[in-house]
């Protein structure tokens, strides 16, 4: 309630229109002809089934010339229209691919437009978050699979907007930097969520986008197992959320070592036990 | 051909003349109608509904803002004392105001003396203007959350609403209430300073009639808000008012959305949801959900059947799940 941005209704259509076409014409391997209705032309030309007028520059910028399919087996999930353009809850699950090692998510529409990429180096690629939008918009992931094949979901998200041009509660206040980097952190070892970890890490994420206030903002985290080995890394851009709160899963029973740094150089390193 | 011999021409200048005629008339007719149907656009046709002797509620819908209701989704009332008028929130928009106002002229001719706002959301105080001069009273922390953050609310109002919000600015309260009798036009009302939908919620009871205007800690047939909620506060204000509804000569309960009760069941309906609510969210920040998960989760039928169920569900998990999230990963397992 405390946004006050006008509201690009265009989005908003388009967003209503794509969520019902989205049925129709997700899974298509770029370039095949489908019979989806109008406004499929944007999605006729590109075969973008989120038919963004950005879908063009996002390929060129994060997948290039290799080979890439609309695949609804990498799952987004974000509430259709979100409350708070500061905490916006994404899921992304491209687990039920083989062998993916690399996956980038980005927000076609947003002022800064890659959200954070991770290399599931050891757990399923599956991976929960929150994040910043600027304006309603495609939020996508594309999965790198082993043959080097980029599978595409996504889902829109509509929201008021302004998520990266709000200063961060912590760039207001001085208690953030005597908890700067601290993680609060659990793993799972039984119920229903047996082998998932949540990790909570205090830093204030500024975007550079708000006058006076320089971008700010964790670069990378590392999860190592008790020998050592790695299990997850995370590149994490400026539009992650302030206070990054990430979910994982498929963990097994032994506590894990999570490090980290951000564009400062300030570095973390904790151990979270089961 | 020149242009004096193209214009001499009879002919063309007599399809000229008709056709000035015809944009002429098609003016006068736009000129009379446009008015009238823009007058026509913006009436919330308020309608005064009399509860009890003297005091009447005007009920708003059951929605969410938007740019056919023009933020109408909230109840509004007023009190006919002796000798002038009490109202009881002043609605979403200054139109609102202005309408009320009108209304209550339609129902008595005595004049409105004070304006109550029961707390800080839009809603409740966007009317304010229609009534300047008159004293606007709030709690304290009223006055200073439509201080602090009135000018937000009007804005993200006027997005969701539009034109209805033409003209709207924040008039905050000009007198401070306390807890206590406040007498005035002739008519006793007894104060509570509650709190848990906001920081300051305000009862109104108005002692001849047995009425009790409960503001927003009560909804009816509506799911809850929670933009500035805090559970245990909020459940404690329900117990309190349920009380209140046991005592002799209580006769209504005039929610702050949804319809008016002779009995305490809105009362009951709200406190089932934020306990669900709470207890939901704190189940699942311990089963290790991720919030977008939680998001996803289906409502108990009994509360799905509530008017916008499903969207303040939504919104009551953005404004509360981080924070019990983060107590639950802060614990030592």
């Amino acid at each position: 309630m405390t946004t006050g941005i006008y509201l690009p209704w265009r989005a908003v259509v388009w967003a209503l229109a794509c969520t019902l076409l989205l049925p129709l014409t997700s899974g298509t391997v770029i370039g095949t002809e489908h019979g989806a209705p109008a406004p499929a032309a944007a999605v006729a030309s590109s075969g973008d089934p989120l038919a963004s007028a950005r879908w063009g520059e996002m390929q060129r910028q994060f997948i290039g010339n290799a080979p890439f399919v609309f695949d609804p087996r990498v799952k987004v999930s974000a509430p259709e229209l979100a409350e708070n353009p500061l905490q916006v809850p994404i899921s992304v699950d491209a687990a039920a691919l083989a062998g993916v090692e690399e996956v980038i998510v980005f927000a076609d529409f947003n002022p800064i437009v890659e959200i954070l990429r991770f290399y599931p180096e050891a757990v399923p690629a599956s991976l929960g978050f929150r994040v910043k939008l600027q304006q309603s918009t495609p939020v996508r992931a594309a999965a790198r699979t082993a043959d080097g094949v980029w599978h595409v979901g996504g889902t829109w998200v509509n929201t008021a907007g302004g998520g990266c041009t709000t200063p961060s509660l912590g760039s207001g206040s001085p208690l953030w930097q005597a908890q700067l980097n601290q993680v609060a952190a659990r793993q799972w070892s039984t119920g229903p969520n047996a082998g998932r970890l949540r990790l909570k890490i205090v830093h204030p994420m500024d975007t550079g986008l708000v006058a006076g206030i320089p971008a700010f903002f964790l670069e990378e985290i590392t999860l190592r197992d008790a020998a050592g080995q790695r299990l997850l890394r995370v590149q994490p851009a400026e539009p992650v959320a302030e206070n990054p709160v990430f979910t994982l899963g498929g963990l097994g029973n032994g506590p894990v070592e999570a490090s980290g740094r951000d564009n400062n150089g300030n570095q973390f390193s904790t151990r979270i036990a089961p | 051909m020149s242009y004096r011999q193209f214009f001499c021409r009879e002919s063309y200048s007599r399809q000229w003349g008709r056709l000035c005629c015809q944009l002429l008339g098609a003016l006068l007719l736009v000129g009379a109608g446009l008015p009238a149907a823009l007058a026509e656009a913006f009436n919330y046709h308020l309608q005064p509904q009399q509860v009890a002797p003297g005091v009447y509620v005007l009920l708003g819908a059951r929605e969410d803002f938007d740019s056919r209701n023009g933020g109408n989704i909230v109840n509004t009332g007023f009190i006919v004392g002796r000798d002038g008028v009490i109202v009881i929130d002043s609605g979403p928009s200054r139109r609102y105001g202005e309408q009320l106002r009108a209304a209550i002229r339609r129902v008595t001719p005595l004049p409105p003396v004070l304006v109550l706002n029961t707390h800080h959301h839009p809603d409740h105080f966007l009317g304010n203007q229609a009534f300047a001069e008159l004293p606007i009273a709030a709690l304290p922390a009223t006055r200073q959350g439509i201080a602090a953050e009135g000018n937000a609310f009007a804005e993200n109002l006027y997005r969701l609403s539009g034109d209805w919000l033409k003209g709207t600015e924040v008039l905050a309260p000009n007198r401070e209430l306390a807890a206590g009798t406040l007498e005035v036009a002739g008519r006793k009302l007894d104060l509570l300073a509650l709190a848990g939908h906001t920081d300051a919620d305000l009862v109104v009871i108005d002692r001849a009639s047995g009425v009790i205007f409960a503001g927003d800690l009560v909804f009816h047939q509506r799911a809850p808000t929670t933009p500035h909620a805090e559970i245990g506060g909020w459940l404690a204000a329900l117990d309190a008012l349920e009380a209140l509804t046991r005592a002799p000569g209580f006769t209504r309960l005039v929610p702050g959305h949804g319809p008016v009760s002779a009995d305490a069941t809105p009362i009951a309906e709200t406190r089932a949801w934020l306990r669900w609510l709470a207890g939901q969210l704190e189940a699942d920040a311990r089963a290790g959900l991720d919030m977008s998960e939680v998001l996803q989760r289906p409502l108990p039928p009994e509360l799905a059947r509530l008017p916008l169920a499903q969207r303040e569900y939504r919104r009551s998990v953005e404004h509360w799940f981080p924070a019990i999230e983060a107590r639950v990963l802060a614990e030592k397992p």
